[in-house]
């Protein structure tokens, strides 16, 4: 087995919820691994079962070829993570927080403040570096944990929706770092609800959904695999109608969501000629992507 | 709760790093904190000690002042231990979130909590040494065996830092803690002999008292101040080494079943 992230059959449940349902897992080194799904999936839990934070109701897991969570402490010493919610010790200014988090890797002073230039070069704070964590914005905070997921050279990178809540800048430059570790070598795993996020960085993705992963792929595989190639989202005060009347006509597949019909095609032609007729309805012509593959997997209700 | 919640602590000198933090926080803030921690006990002393103390004829053998000295060296580091125990270890769990950010290095949470009980109980041993200073400097105490005052203290911070933690591992927010300080810390300030004698109180009372860990922290300060090796040392010492123990493991589970949510 030459997978350094790995889960069989694993099985976490709080109270009566079966929060991982049976997840197997088999990731190897230099992957970019996503995992998808909508809120209260699992995924959280899953990194924190991978991580020996929490311990499974069954199932086998190992980390770096420790096995978890007997083992984690030594599984964690090559293991950099970067959580859902920034922790950053805010008594402290950007070089401590790197200085006396990579003491809890047993590493020594001379050996951390030797990297942290190169740290601080990554996550562009290099002119932060005396600056407190509360004057900081949300993106060079993000860059901050990344950073500091860093400071023990990881083999591999946990990031629990390492883009939420950032504007398109700050989540373009993170993108950008991400890419640079895949190129590295690193293994990264990630956790995200954005579509477009797990369809660029991704090479392998999951979707969960209750626990259990309904499929697992390469993002272009997924969406060849389980969706149509074209989308022509149809929208306007009376798409209702038009869809109960037309929609099954021109398209393999279609579903109406609010005031969107979202049809499915092989090819969108004969149904764009259609639309011209239509002054009242706008429409958008698009290829389909990955956010289609997942509501189609997961629904297109709320989960809250 | 679940077996493994029940596991004898792991124990490893990775809390270290952690308390290492710690001080490096209360360094910054290191003047305030001095201050603080000699400013209430100093009130105390000098507002009841000179204030009630003329209108007393001597306690126990000598004058008030110093009696009331080897209890407020107690009860000072008692409230120093607990506070930092309580709310600032709280806020680094809960509100700062410094536990999560940590667990997820080869730090376990036994280091933590570990880290914590060393942690509050260095501040609070700093709490000790200033009202120690305080005592030599105004010649409260001349005798040589004072000098065992300073070991007390840390095991005075040890026993409430520990006691402290499992109201920690309880709390759903800051306002709980308010039960412990006017339930617990409180009457234990009133009962245990650090303003007036246990004796003067009934006798349903002095067996109560008989039970409080901070009884037994102050039956061994007094002796020490005059100068005289405490009676029954072993079994002040054995009472407080247990309740600190008892702290400690109970908390650990507390916190493990806490954190395994």
């Amino acid at each position: 087995m030459n997978a350094v992230i790995y889960a069989q059959n694993l099985h976490k449940s709080y109270a009566d919820l079966k929060v991982v349902d049976g997840l197997n897992l088999a990731i190897k080194q230099g992957e970019c691994y996503g995992l998808l799904g909508p809120n209260g999936a699992g995924k959280t839990t899953t990194l924190r079962l991978l991580l020996g934070l929490i311990e499974p109701d069954s199932g086998v897991l190992e980390l770096r070829g420790h096995a978890v969570p007997q083992q984690a402490r030594a599984a964690r010493l090559r293991v950099g993570v970067v959580p859902q919610m920034d922790n950053l010790d805010p008594d402290f200014t950007v070089t401590e927080n790197l200085l006396v988090y990579g003491r809890y890797f047993g590493m020594k002073d001379d050996e951390i403040e030797a990297r942290i230039p190169m740290l601080l070069d990554f996550a562009n704070l290099t002119h932060k570096r005396d600056a407190k964590i509360p004057t900081l914005s949300g993106g060079m905070k993000r860059r901050l944990t990344l950073a500091r997921a860093l400071v023990n050279d990881p083999e591999i990178i946990f990031l629990d929706e390492p883009t939420t809540g950032l504007d398109p800048q700050a989540r373009h430059l993170i993108w950008q770092r991400l890419r640079e570790l895949t190129a590295q070598g690193k293994t990264l795993l990630l956790t995200t609800h954005f579509m477009d996020e797990a369809e660029r960085l991704c090479h392998r993705l999951a979707i969960l959904n209750q626990g259990r992963m309904i499929a697992e792929d390469t993002p272009q595989a997924l969406i060849a695999q389980h969706i149509e190639p074209q989308v022509v989202e149809v929208f306007g005060e009376q798409v209702t109608q038009w869809a109960q009347e037309h929609a099954a006509q021109f398209s393999r597949r279609f579903e109406v969501s609010g005031e969107t019909a979202f049809c499915y095609v092989d090819d969108a032609q004969p149904l764009l000629a259609h639309l011209h007729g239509h002054d009242a309805l706008r429409y958008l012509h698009r290829p389909a992507n990955l956010e289609d593959v997942f509501l189609k997997l997961t629904g297109r209700e709320m989960r809250e | 709760m679940k077996p493994h919640f029940f596991a004898l602590p792991r124990l490893s000198l990775r809390f270290i790093p952690i308390w290492q933090r710690h001080f490096l926080v209360w360094k910054k803030l290191a003047i305030t904190s001095i201050l603080g921690h000699l400013a209430d006990p100093l009130i105390y002393m000098l507002g009841l000690g000179y204030g009630l103390g003329s209108l007393l004829p001597e306690m126990g053998g000598t004058s008030y002042l110093v009696f009331l000295a080897a209890g407020t060296l107690c009860y000072s580091t008692m409230n120093s231990a607990s506070f930092e125990a309580l709310y600032s270890c709280f806020a680094r769990m809960h509100e700062q979130r410094t536990w999560d950010a940590i667990l997820n290095t080869p730090v376990t949470l036994d280091d933590i909590v570990l880290s914590e009980v060393v942690w509050a109980t260095s501040k609070s041993f700093m709490s000790g040494l200033a009202v120690l200073a305080v005592i030599w400097l105004m010649g409260l105490s001349h005798s040589v065996l004072s000098l065992w005052l300073i070991p007390l203290s840390l095991l005075v911070g040890l026993c409430f830092a520990s006691l402290g933690l499992i109201m920690t591992a309880l709390a759903p927010g800051y306002s709980f803690f308010m039960y412990y300080f006017t339930l617990v810390i409180t009457p234990m300030m009133l009962l245990s002999g650090v303003f007036f004698p246990v004796t003067q109180m009934p006798a349903l009372l002095q067996t109560l008292s008989a039970v409080l860990p901070l009884s037994h922290a102050v039956d061994i300060a007094r002796p020490l101040m005059n100068g005289a090796i405490p009676p029954d040392l072993l079994l002040h010492i054995a009472v407080l080494l247990g309740y600190a123990l008892f702290g400690f493991y109970v908390s650990l589970v507390l916190f493990r079943r806490r954190l395994s949510q």
